[in-house]
């Protein structure tokens, strides 16, 4: 007994202890990983498709990827609008640049001043990436990354725009961590579903993101009725949180200026 | 020894009688968290008891080397590595899933139930009858789970399995859904109801009172 308490014995099991555990670990990390980052992108697509509205239900995983051929994915910078090619990031294609982490990156992004900041997501990344849904040689579809801050959690999501870059064809997030069956119910197929037909801006005007969600519910007979959508009941800092991040990355901060001239036709 | 500590005994005591949330009030915290969903509850109840029963397995086997100053230690370091692998599992083979339950996973590292069953049993007991205290600690947690999320899922979320039952009024039903008991707190009064239930049902589980108060002597001052 007296030899099992001994400082030898001791130093001898944790050693042996956190070699086999090491490996135990290591081993299932490095041989679930190509599973993993396959259930992550194929994910990223399915959003995608979602927001675009061409996704099936209950679509198959081969079925997503069929449908993912049709969309083109590109990169744009944000400052000037104008398409950037991969080598830019230093990537091999488009859907290698990794948007979240360029956020996070000093050299690929920047501080956000407080005063402009309103989706309240700090930094800013100079290049983002859009997906292209063309059918013979037009844009049907053009689906855009948004995040901003909701309540509790950043919303991650895509809003998808027309080929005329102002009409609503859909939004979705994919994640966010609000109350569920509140804030939670962005996720709400129904309120979804008020999105599509829906204007971001009135280009008659400004040219200043317009769409916003409305407290107490869109009076339909009043011609700003095309701007706005319902804002969700019990969940005040959520809708104002969905506001602030479409106002943000719609206006001069995020796409405006790639919007504009997609709709000049560049 | 070996005549008391059956493993009909080991697997089927916890479910109700030794029941590790109720009778133990351990592992409260992940009880709150996962129980709005029924498929979340049973998925994170299999990863207790998973975890619980192959770490109580292991620790067990090597439980005549582990030197007492460092036991806690090698306790911890085992049922760690066991959660890795688990989530690192649910994250390859049930993505929709390890996103929902996100952290709660991880911290199966700190349920009590796990490090309880490890320190109280698989100290002193052989590998086998360890393993099905683990499987039979994990059921008695996933048997409380389950009980709490029927009717947090059905009376929060008008679903069931994410099936629809009563179609609530954001659908455009009838049914106007308690957000309560989408809150945590909710699971507080469920499990609450529940172990009052147990102890009326089976009185042996009564805790003795701390104390007693004794009858009230009026003394008159004149």
């Amino acid at each position: 007994m007296s030899n099992k308490e001994s400082v030898q014995k001791t130093i001898t099991v944790a050693l042996l202890l956190c070699i086999v555990c090491a490996i135990v670990v290591a081993a299932s990390v490095v041989l679930l990983r190509p599973i993993q980052e396959k259930n992550k992108t194929l994910n990223l697509k399915m959003n995608i498709l979602a927001a675009a509205g061409i996704l099936k239900e209950g679509a198959s995983s081969a079925e997503i990827e069929k449908t993912f051929e049709r969309v083109t994915p590109k990169l744009i910078d944000l400052d000037s609008g104008e398409y950037i090619e991969p080598a830019v990031v230093g990537k091999p294609s488009a859907i290698a640049y990794d948007q979240k982490r360029g956020a996070k990156d000093p050299s690929m992004s920047s501080l956000l001043d407080a005063s402009k900041d309103i989706a309240s997501i700090k930094r800013r990344e100079k290049y983002a990436k859009v997906y292209l849904l063309i059918e013979n040689g037009v844009v049907e579809t053009i689906v855009l990354p948004v995040h901003g801050y909701g309540l509790w959690s950043t919303l991650y999501g895509f809003i998808a725009l027309k080929g005329d870059a102002n009409t609503v064809a859909g939004l979705g997030f994919y994640q966010h961590a609000e109350t569920p069956g509140l804030g939670g119910e962005v996720d709400n197929p129904k309120w979804k579903a008020m999105w599509p037909g829906k204007r971001v801006y009135d280009l008659d005007d400004s040219g200043e993101p317009k769409i916003h969600l409305v407290k107490g519910g869109v009076d339909n007979s009043k011609p700003e009725a095309v701007y706005g959508v319902d804002a969700l009941s019990g969940a005040s800092l959520t809708s104002r949180g969905v506001t602030n991040l479409l106002h943000f990355w719609l206006g001069e901060m995020g796409f405006q200026k790639y919007l504009d001239r997609v709709r000049k036709g560049a | 020894m070996s005549s008391e500590i059956s493993i009909k005994k080991v697997l089927f005591e916890p479910v109700v009688s030794n029941n590790p949330i109720a009778l133990q009030i351990l592992g409260i915290c992940s009880a709150l968290a996962v129980t709005t969903s029924l498929q979340l509850s049973l998925v994170m109840g299999l990863a207790v008891s998973l975890v619980t029963a192959f770490s109580s397995a292991s620790i067990a086997m090597i439980r005549k080397q582990i030197p007492t100053s460092i036991r806690i230690i090698v306790q911890m370091t085992i049922i760690a590595s066991l959660v890795i692998v688990v989530d690192q599992i649910l994250r390859a083979y049930a993505y929709e899933l390890s996103k929902q339950l996100s952290v709660f996973v991880g911290l199966i590292i700190t349920n009590c139930i796990v490090m309880g069953r490890a320190e109280a049993f698989a100290m002193q007991n052989g590998p086998v009858v360890s393993f099905m205290d683990g499987i039979g600690n994990g059921l008695g947690y996933t048997a409380m789970l389950v009980a709490v999320a029927v009717v947090r899922e059905l009376l929060g979320s008008g679903t069931l399995f994410g099936i629809n039952i009563m179609t609530t009024i954001n659908n455009g039903g009838w049914y106007q859904p308690n957000g309560l008991l989408l809150l945590p707190p909710s699971a507080f009064f469920l499990i609450g109801l529940i172990i009052w239930g147990l102890r009326t049902w089976k009185a042996e589980q009564k805790e003795a009172p701390d104390y007693k108060a004794s009858a009230h002597v009026v003394k008159e001052a004149f």
